[in-house]
């Protein structure tokens, strides 16, 4: 049996491949594991349904707030254009579940592979743009997406929207919340894996020497335009994934939610969560969702309570105020986000009685 | 013709109010290169202040005029102060997200306070203004755009070409920190081009909503069209920002005109695709020499 690794006294690491461990102690992989258990066995059993669904929407968020981070925190390419890819995520597992009918296992997946393809179109402006450029170009594509899913109507089928199918995985139909919460969390599982371990892959260090100087990363070889292509494919993917996610979830799609402030919602999460950190996009979509679903609960107890009365019109102004209020106090407060806090905390504890 | 004659004039009026709404932000993006997404905000606040002064105050036109400009210029000056400068010299994705969140920070407080409904100006423009010609009628309000529009422009081509403010404005442009080692106080650059970059925009929406009616909606969305219009004249040219304006509004009233008029908004982003990938410093802009 090999050595257990608990807490070292020092920095003991000899070799790169010891720095690139994704567990650099075995407390943390036991942690991960009772992690997951708790995530499968009990979350289940105890939660109520409304708890079930705003699990399942932090899972959906998650997996498509990791795809932005590989984006913007690991690659440095601003995109202005996530909630779209999002939305032809929805719209691409919606039409091959209901033109082609495929089942549910092909159809997300290739759903996350046309938007790969439409993401990569989206990041040919790269290869000549960067930073503030970039950033306005994938605007445009938000906007062009927009309305190319609301007016190509033979395909999308214009303001109705589509209706899928009831969810069947290998002929067994998906029982509620709680079915759709295992494959939520599974795929969340699945994609996490894939982005840790992405990041130590020869295509990840690109990734991170494109953003850290894409002049110098040129001089070392690295060609720039096909990575940065690949990092815009791999992130729609993830989006294009969670959005098929969603889209079979939710039952029926309209074109309505994927706009501008999807994709701002998308890129708070990143910030909030700690840009270029797998962990904060799971902490900023968590951070996200429930501030989301906190200011409703609270907006409908002050309008049921009765001390705003004339307000039926007040509850989305209320909203867009403390969620931008929350994106500019973690700027200025706290720019690396909910990682950094957390990564504050654990070294609180570890360095416990002479912790700063 | 007529039917062209007409689409013609409502482009370059149109492409006018654009090009004006977008001198704000190119002047902000000039002097501290920052990308402003809460441009239509501003727009929009400056649009309320000047509706809350002439509704529920009752004070004569010109005066309102001059203090809701004033309004727009201390806040432009607390928005640097309070939001912006903390950020000198963070990574570009910081900012780009800290106007995001002022511009949904805004949106909520203008909602709360006014609600979504559209409101109108009194009308107080004297008939003088109004232009015929023909068939075509042009109505006061134009002129009056026409003249403020063209009044503004002179002024701060004149201030930015004479004055000591802004030839020091042009210089932190230029270089910031050759500026700053020649004594320029480039913090006080910053925070002025803020608050100027907010009185004209609050005097841009101000005229937009005694054209259109005031609502946070439509007057935020204006603030996104600023994209295209300075991508095409360039993103730090103030000229460039008018003439920008003046094709984009020309291109998407005739495509509503001829084309469909729902392609109407979204044409102004497909010609902003393009633009980029051609010519991604636009007609008038400054080339900065990089490669990659």
């Amino acid at each position: 049996m090999r050595k257990i690794h608990l807490h070292p006294c020092g920095n003991f690491r000899e070799r790169y491949d010891l720095e690139l461990t994704v567990f650099s102690t075995d407390f943390g992989r036991l942690w991960a594991g009772i992690g997951l258990m708790i995530l499968f066995a009990f979350v289940p059993l105890l939660a109520s349904p409304y708890m079930m669904y705003v699990f399942n929407m932090i899972g959906i968020a998650a997996i498509a707030a990791i795809g932005l981070n590989i984006l913007i925190g690991f690659t440095g390419q601003i995109s202005l254009g996530h909630g779209a890819f999002f939305g032809v995520g929805a719209y691409a597992g919606a039409i091959f579940a209901t033109a082609l009918h495929m089942p549910m296992f092909v159809s997300i997946p290739a759903a996350g592979l046309v938007t790969a393809g439409i993401g990569m179109i989206f990041g040919i402006p790269s290869g000549r743009l960067k930073g503030l450029y970039l950033t306005i170009a994938t605007l445009a594509g938000q906007f062009i997406i927009e309305y190319v899913l609301i007016h190509w109507e033979s395909l999308t089928k214009g303001t109705m929207g589509i209706t899928l199918p009831p969810a069947r995985l290998l002929g067994l139909p998906i029982a509620g919340d709680i079915g759709f919460y295992y494959i939520i969390f599974i795929a969340l599982a699945g994609m996490v894996w894939i982005a840790i371990n992405l990041m130590r892959t020869r295509y990840g260090r690109a990734f991170i020497a494109i953003r850290d100087n894409d002049r110098a990363a040129e001089g070392m070889g690295i060609p720039i335009f096909p990575y940065k292509l690949l990092s815009f494919g791999i992130s729609s993917f993830y989006a294009g994934f969670a959005g098929a996610l969603w889209a079979f979830y939710m039952g029926s799609i309209t074109a309505e939610p994927f706009n501008l402030g999807l994709s701002v919602e998308y890129i708070a999460m990143v910030i909030i969560g700690g840009l270029g950190s797998i962990s904060g996009s799971i902490f900023g979509a968590v951070f996200i969702t429930l501030l989301n679903e906190t200011l409703r609960f609270a907006t409908e107890l002050l309008m049921n309570t009765g001390i705003v009365s004339q307000s039926g019109l007040n509850v989305a102004p209320l909203r867009e105020f403390v969620f931008g209020l929350a994106i500019v106090l973690f700027i200025l407060l706290e720019p690396r986000g909910l990682a950094e806090v957390w990564r504050i905390i654990r070294s609180g504890f570890r360095l416990w009685p002479f912790s700063y | 013709m007529d039917f062209f004659m007409q689409l013609l004039v409502g482009g370059l009026t149109v492409g006018f109010l654009y090009g004006l709404s977008a001198m704000g932000f190119v002047m902000i993006f000039k002097s501290s290169s920052v990308l402003n997404f809460a441009h239509g905000e501003l727009l929009a606040i400056g649009a309320y202040f000047f509706l809350a002064l002439t509704a529920w105050a009752n004070l004569p036109i010109p005066i309102v005029f001059i203090i809701a400009l004033g309004g727009c210029f201390v806040l432009g000056l607390l928005v640097e102060r309070i939001f912006l400068r903390p950020l000198i010299g963070e990574p570009l994705i910081f900012v780009i997200m800290l106007t995001v969140g002022l511009a949904a920070m805004f949106k909520g407080l203008i909602l709360l306070i006014w609600g979504g409904n559209l409101y109108t100006y009194p009308d107080f423009l004297p008939k003088i203004l109004e232009i015929r010609w023909g068939m075509i009628r042009i109505p006061p309000v134009y002129g009056a755009t026409l003249i403020i529009g063209t009044l503004f422009l002179t002024l701060f081509g004149l201030f930015f070409k004479f004055s000591s403010q802004g030839i020091y404005m042009r210089s932190v442009a230029d270089n910031q920190r050759a500026a700053l080692s020649l004594g320029v106080n480039v913090k006080r650059v910053f925070a002025l081009s803020w608050a100027i970059a907010a009185l004209v925009a609050g005097m841009s929406g101000m005229v937009l909503g005694i054209i259109n009616g005031v609502n946070v909606h439509n007057l935020s969305a204006i603030g996104l069209k600023v994209f295209p219009v300075v991508i095409l004249g360039g993103l730090d040219s103030i000229g460039g920002a008018i003439i920008g304006g003046i094709i984009i509004g020309l291109l998407e009233t005739f495509t509503g005109g001829y084309l469909s008029p729902s392609l109407r908004d979204v044409v102004p982003y497909i010609v902003l695709v393009l633009i980029l990938l051609i010519k991604p410093y636009g007609l008038f802009g400054l080339k900065e020499i990089e490669r990659v």
